[in-house]
């Protein structure tokens, strides 16, 4: 479905990636781990064309997505839910939500998925009226899920929606990402909390340095020495 | 007391007028982190527009509204598209490169405006630019009443813009993140552009406002500029409806200035202002209002 080839990627004169590749398959959880500063993030900000590549490309069913604006992304069916929710705080969690729906389907779509993500997040129906600057860490992240969730995705991009989050809430984010899922939407996921990723999703990438140094099924890079001395403690 | 309701509403009158100006400068700040400091040269602009109307077409100046503030839309707009857009695309330059080109800007409308319509003062005479009525006894300027609720109308639709469509709700999105709106697919170029636009439409339809009782000529958008500048600290930065009570505070500042100071210093009284907000409240309004 999404194929990232050989990509090169740069902060100013700083290089950040070398040549990553890698693919996500329909229907699947796709997770990237890695310490801080490896990468991650700027994996997917590049997907969200944030960031350009100066090599390799990025292409979607085979249409190239390198070089896209960034606004343009969301519209070819990739939405990616951003590290520290970046709500708009100072809009109510409607408005949030609504912000996810601007164009096409997901527009005249809208206060049918809007009923949807209610359904997913009691607590945002209840909140609605609300800034999302008074919202807690974890209805702020149900939030940003739900604004994602608005726009009627093919891919979601989750980067590190576990952060700062208590462990009972890492628990409900995370099933509510295997259910959104088993709702036929792909997932990429870049996440820290190495051990519960592992065993939700189908395949992983581990990225150290800005390369891709292993990649495997959940399972199978549970079982790696490496992968268990660097991020299992094991 | 009779002298203090006269003075009371006369700086009303004139803070609804200070409000539209505020809130155009507001939209601009916040979407763009810059201060426009051409925003009052625009305010001239419009005005000479509604004069020119009213000049050579006999055109009321309160239908000549429907003429300054669509070409100020545009004019703003093309400002915005060609030549702060382009500065934006070169990373290592500051914003602060933008407020100079404001500044320029704002010098060239003023020298254009001289080269075509001199250095001389200029009025727009309507039958209604005296006329008063009374309260009691407190007069009220008929013009400035007109003015007055015409400004409390635009505000409404602008709130109505803001928080019910699509491109208004982008606009605040931009403002708050811009890369979370990106992201969402907001195109943030088209933003700042839309942004500048209603910022110099909405100054446009203040100058329009003010000109049946003002006078007019091409040096009049510095001393706005600066009211502007001072409206929207006041108003905390960025801030539509602290732009509101920026523009209130400031018309009875120098309402009240005059006065019971005197005429001379009411420029001076909102400046004075100005730097006690700065110092005691240096987030504006904002602070106490929190939208």
């Amino acid at each position: 479905m999404l194929t990232v080839n050989h990509i090169d990627v740069f902060y100013g004169d700083l290089q950040v990636l070398w040549d990553v590749s890698f693919e996500v398959h329909e229907g699947e959880i796709l997770v990237l781990i890695g310490a801080n500063g490896a990468g991650k993030s700027t994996t997917i900000k590049t997907i969200s064309s944030l960031l350009t590549p100066q090599k390799g490309t990025i292409e979607l069913s085979g249409i190239r997505l390198d070089h896209h604006p960034p606004h343009d992304i969301i519209q070819h069916g990739i939405v990616h839910v951003p590290e520290g929710r970046r709500l708009f705080s100072e809009m109510t969690v409607e408005e949030n939500l609504i912000m996810g729906s601007l164009y096409g389907e997901a527009k005249t779509k809208r206060y049918e998925t809007l009923e949807y993500v209610y359904g997913l997040f009691p607590r945002l129906k209840e909140r609605r009226k609300q800034t999302a600057e008074t919202l807690s860490g974890g209805e702020q992240q149900m939030a940003a899920i739900g604004r994602g969730l608005m726009s009627l995705p093919k891919l979601m991009m989750f980067d590190e929606p576990s952060l700062g989050l208590a462990p009972i809430l890492v628990q409900e984010i995370f099933s509510m990402i295997r259910r959104i899922k088993e709702e036929g939407v792909t997932i990429l996921l870049v996440e820290q909390n190495v051990t519960q990723t592992l065993a939700m999703c189908n395949r992983a990438y581990v990225l150290e340095n800005g390369r891709i140094t292993l990649g495997g099924t959940g399972s199978e890079l549970m079982e790696n020495e490496k992968v268990k001395e660097a991020f299992l403690g094991i | 007391m009779e002298v203090f309701l006269q003075t009371l509403v006369a700086g009303i009158l004139k803070g609804g007028l200070y409000s539209l100006i505020g809130m155009g400068m507001s939209m601009i700040m916040g979407v763009m982190k810059i201060i426009n400091l051409a925003h009052g040269q625009l305010m001239m602009v419009a005005m000479y527009v509604t004069f020119a109307c009213f000049h050579f077409l006999g055109l009321d100046p309160y239908l000549g509204l429907f003429v300054a503030m669509p070409a100020l839309f545009l004019l703003g707009c093309l400002i915005q598209k060609y030549t702060l857009n382009p500065l934006m695309e070169v990373e290592s330059i500051l914003p602060e490169n933008q407020v100079l080109m404001t500044v320029g800007i704002g010098m060239v409308l003023t020298e254009i405006a001289r080269f075509i319509f001199t250095s001389d003062y200029k009025s727009v005479q309507t039958s209604y630019s005296g006329a008063t009525f009374f309260i009691g006894e407190t007069s009220f300027s008929v013009a400035l009443v007109i003015a007055f609720f015409i400004a409390v109308l635009f505000t409404l639709i602008m709130f109505w813009f803001l928080t019910k469509t699509d491109i208004g709700r982008s606009i605040r999105a931009t403002a708050q993140d811009k890369d979370a709106a990106l992201l969402m697919g907001v195109d943030s170029k088209r933003i700042t552009i839309i942004t500048f636009g209603l910022g110099s439409a909405l100054v446009a339809a203040a100058g329009t406002l003010l000109l049946p009782v003002y006078y007019l000529f091409p040096d009049i958008g510095g001393p706005f500029t600066r009211k502007a500048f001072v409206i929207t600290i006041l108003g905390g930065l960025g801030s539509t409806v602290g732009a509101i009570f920026g523009g209130i505070t400031l018309g009875l500042a120098e309402a009240f200035g005059a006065t019971y100071i005197g005429m001379a210093f009411d420029d001076m009284i909102g400046l004075i202002i100005f730097i006690l907000v700065l110092l005691f409240l240096p987030g504006g309004f904002k602070r106490l209002t929190k939208i």
